[in-house]
């Protein structure tokens, strides 16, 4: 299993990297000239660019993590192609989980040295999320048309549409939070105090964002709220552990 | 003359076939160049354990997502994935940011540059891990940090929730006691978190309705 780290597979996730990275300039440009076109301003554009950038470098410190244990099992370049493009942590590990313990019974502790075992986790890791990239260019047109035709039909309505699916969404991850988790060491379930603590200490840093916002008319800060909010409460979080709180 | 949503609709179109293409062709060098193909058998099994949920659960994240996203973002997410962890979440940022409303078009090109400028971060703090993986291991695996690092989803939906549960606080109701009893009652629900995305998003849309047919909103 010397391949792991041979040139021609690190050649292969530099591609990958490109690709994606040219998509994203791509889309970045036109979206950007669409942007000023419609009327708002090159400052707008660039402070949403930094305040996104800066929001999502938690996030991605977090993947690094998952990069890490993934590492373990399939060395560094397959779980870094597999995480610059489709998936997510919370995919790529049961599917490889799937195959390493469900199929050839063997532990997800060590690195793989079986190619059979490599390849068939490959595979199944590549194909088990193959289908938004069919769904989406041959629906998405039809979806959006869709969504169109309801804010055309009735725009009031078509807001509550829109927020009525964010909060579909966020309810789902609010009720995630305080689902019971399993303690891996002893066996037993428990709500954890300390994703609720995180949750209402970010809500708590968002709302206080918000007076001063709308207090001191401090327009600026609105781009950098939610970063300020979960930074804040991540490292509430380290605080809230170091007491003990689980 | 074609509009700009046509456009995005070509390029993105030409974008993810060209990303389908390459995402398959990575295993297939692989094979090819180690002579190791996947046994049938091991393969399908494998993969049906794996397809059963995700391929369920992809499908239905583009019909939920792909509104709130729009279409350039939906085109960019759903190649470079992350999405209820990172692009989601950065979209929602950037047009609360701004003002704009989803749905429309300046709320579309908002979510196009915030989930492109998340996309190359991302990218770029992945392949500076990978090739610094093993001096980033300690700090990575620092026990300290292990707190912050596990709270990241309620961190990031902890102020997202007060922002919209503000804008709509009527709509936000019905879901999240929904969300909140099924969670709380049915073991093993956290594996299951998007499946319940979709659920979530029926009983906002049924509760919405209701409340707006009898003009309570």
């Amino acid at each position: 299993m010397d391949f792991l780290s041979s040139w021609w597979l690190i050649a292969m996730a530099l591609f990958v990297v490109c690709f994606v990275l040219s998509q994203s300039l791509f889309f970045l440009l036109k979206a950007r000239k669409r942007a000023l076109e419609l009327g708002l301003s090159k400052e707008e554009i660039r402070q949403t660019i930094v305040s996104t950038m800066i929001f999502s470098i938690a996030p991605s410190v977090a993947i690094l993590l998952g990069l890490l244990a993934l590492s373990k099992v399939l060395g560094v370049v397959i779980p870094w192609i597999r995480l610059s493009v489709l998936g997510a942590v919370t995919y790529e590990l049961p599917a490889t989980i799937n195959v390493v313990e469900g199929v050839f019974g063997e532990s997800i502790g060590n690195r793989i040295s079986d190619p059979q075992i490599f390849v068939t986790v490959l595979w199944v890791m590549t194909l088990g999320i193959i289908p938004p990239l069919i769904i989406v260019p041959l629906f998405l047109k039809r979806i959006q048309s869709r969504v169109k035709t309801i804010r055309k039909k009735d725009s009031k309505w078509g807001d509550h549409f829109m927020n009525a699916m964010f909060l579909g969404m966020i309810s789902a991850f609010l009720g995630y939070v305080v689902a019971p988790r399993l303690d891996e060491v002893t066996g037993e379930t428990y709500v954890s105090l300390l994703a609720v603590l995180t949750l209402i200490s970010s809500a708590v840093i968002m709302a206080v964002i918000g007076i001063i916002i709308t207090k001191y008319k401090k327009e600026w800060l609105k781009n950098y709220a939610i970063s300020v909010s979960m930074l804040g409460s991540m490292a509430l979080a380290i605080l809230y552990a170091y007491l003990g709180v689980r | 003359m074609k509009t700009y949503q046509d456009k995005v609709h070509l390029w993105g179109r030409i974008w993810m076939v060209s990303a389908l293409l390459m995402m398959i062709s990575i295993p297939a060098i692989i094979s090819v160049t180690l002579n190791e193909w996947p046994h049938l058998q091991s393969f399908l099994q494998g993969l049906f354990t794996t397809a059963i949920i995700f391929w369920t659960v992809t499908t239905v994240e583009v019909f939920t997502f792909s509104p709130m996203l729009g279409s350039a973002g939906t085109y960019l997410g759903f190649t470079t994935g992350n999405l209820t962890n990172l692009k989601v979440p950065s979209a929602l940022n950037a047009m609360q940011g701004l003002d704009v409303k989803p749905g429309s078009e300046t709320g579309d090109v908002v979510s196009a540059i915030a989930i492109a400028s998340s996309t190359i971060i991302t990218t770029l703090i992945i392949a500076l891990g990978a090739a610094l993986l093993i001096p980033l291991t300690p700090l990575l695996e620092a026990a300290v940090l292990q707190p912050a690092f596990d709270n990241i989803i309620p961190a990031l939906f902890g102020a997202l929730g007060v922002v919209y549960i503000a804008r709509a606080w009527k709509i936000a109701v019905a879901p999240i006691v929904a969300m909140l009893l099924i969670f709380l009652l049915i073991p093993g629900t956290t594996d299951l978190v998007g499946i319940m995305v979709p659920v979530g998003v029926v009983i906002a849309l049924i509760s919405a309705r209701i409340l707006y047919v009898t003009n309570k909103l």
